[in-house]
């Protein structure tokens, strides 16, 4: 009688402790999956990046070493991030000129032309790691998805490369692998985060334009910069919850 | 009465088919279905694991301190101490482990600093920046500038 009390009363309180979603993953923790490493807890952690246009030279370190560190093919339009170059004639200010040969691999070429009446600035893109994504929104089978992290990945086992996600991206994060002919995007290097190391852009970036930042953790700087700076989002308008933070940012980039 | 009988028998064939529909769906649906889809969310969880499986290519510059104190040394109050190690030399994370005997790359003393340091428009004004062919027509600059301590002494 009181091994069935003990019981009861152990099972009770698990299910008062553990309702809906964590009960279920507590089984899956007892499984020994999907957390091979136990000091990388999920829900600790809440991944953004915050960028400093006013520090960005446009070397193109950053977008070399992500292609190095997350085997991106070296083919037109594959690109997990990317530097733009805006040019803005104060006398048309909603016609900025923008480029980015090559996803500016190798940096970028002289401006042809005078350029002393222009705004010149390099802007670093990658995937924004939105909290509302709209690239999740559309995949029809769950193959991209945003963790408990706040990352936005994708399952390369399940995609079926049917494109939705790549036509819903409002910043053009995302392209198909040609050797896969699924989805590939930024995964803020999650292989590195989740060891506790910075992601490979942050890594090589030598001004410190590009820095990734745990919102969830108290002692992380970007909650003092985000007090003090004038942060924006890339297309505030259509409520993604975008998790790029851009310091400087012209209102001409797109 | 034979009639009403054999309109019965028609409902249950009905019932019958509904019956084996629903089972072979619930039974499609979890042969299809991962096991651990939907533990976090409308995904599979173990998606999680496969990103995380990819190897290292950069090291981190933690680890190169462990061995390369002088160098740190080297570098401590210059103008380049914030820049990580492999921004220059590569990816290292083979070199860190031990796993071969990659060696790092000793940068071109003269391309991989006009990378950053040519003067272009567009560079924040702060930078310092210079027109290569005018400030020294040739030769790497490792002449004068050490690149772990840039500034002339």
């Amino acid at each position: 009688m009181d091994q069935d009390r003990r019981a009861f009363l152990l099972g009770a309180g698990k299910m008062i402790a553990l309702t809906g979603a964590a009960a279920l993953a507590w089984e899956h923790v007892l499984a020994g999956t999907p957390e091979a490493a136990p000091n990388y807890v999920l829900t600790d952690h809440w991944w953004g990046m915050i960028i400093d246009i006013e520090k960005c030279i446009g070397c193109g370190n950053c977008v070399r070493a992500c292609k190095v560190e997350n085997d991106v093919p070296r083919e037109p339009g594959c690109f997990r991030t990317w530097v733009e170059r805006y040019q803005i004639d104060p006398a048309d200010v909603e016609h900025p000129v923008v480029d980015s040969p090559d996803g500016a691999y190798d940096g970028f070429p002289e401006i042809e032309g005078p350029v002393d009446r222009l705004k010149i600035f390099f802007v670093p893109k990658l995937c924004n790691h939105c909290a509302h994504s709209p690239c999740v929104q559309v995949c029809p089978i769950g193959a991209t998805f945003d963790g408990p992290d706040g990352v936005v990945l994708v399952d390369k086992q399940r995609c079926l490369g049917c494109r939705y996600c790549v036509q819903a991206c409002p910043y053009g994060c995302r392209f198909i692998d040609p050797r896969t002919e699924t989805a590939e995007k930024c995964t803020l290097c999650y292989h590195r985060i989740t060891r506790g190391l910075t992601t490979a852009c942050c890594e090589t970036c030598p001004t410190g334009a590009r820095q990734l930042v745990d919102l969830k953790d108290p002692k992380d700087p970007v909650h003092e910069f985000l007090r003090t700076h004038k942060v924006q989002v890339l297309k505030p308008q259509m409520a993604t919850g975008s998790k790029t933070y851009y310091n400087g940012l012209d209102g001409a980039v797109r | 009465m034979s009639g009403r009988f054999k309109d019965y028998e028609h409902v249950l064939r009905m019932a019958a088919l509904f019956v084996i529909g629903v089972v072979v769906f619930i039974a499609v649906r979890s042969w299809m279905v991962p096991d651990d889809f939907g533990v976090y969310g409308f995904f599979r969880a173990g998606a999680l694991d496969d990103n995380r499986a990819h190897p290292l290519v950069y090291a981190g510059r933690a680890a190169c301190v462990d061995c390369h104190s002088d160098l740190v040394e080297e570098r401590k109050g210059s103008r380049h101490e914030a820049i990580g190690c492999e921004a220059c030399h590569g990816p290292l994370a083979r070199h860190a482990s031990g796993e071969d005997d990659t060696k790092p790359v000793r940068p071109d003393a003269r391309a991989t600093c006009i990378r950053c340091h040519e003067s272009k428009a567009g560079k924040p004004a702060g930078f310092p920046q210079v027109n290569a062919a005018e400030h020294a027509e040739s030769g790497p600059c490792s002449e004068c500038h050490n690149p772990h301590r840039p500034a002339v002494s």
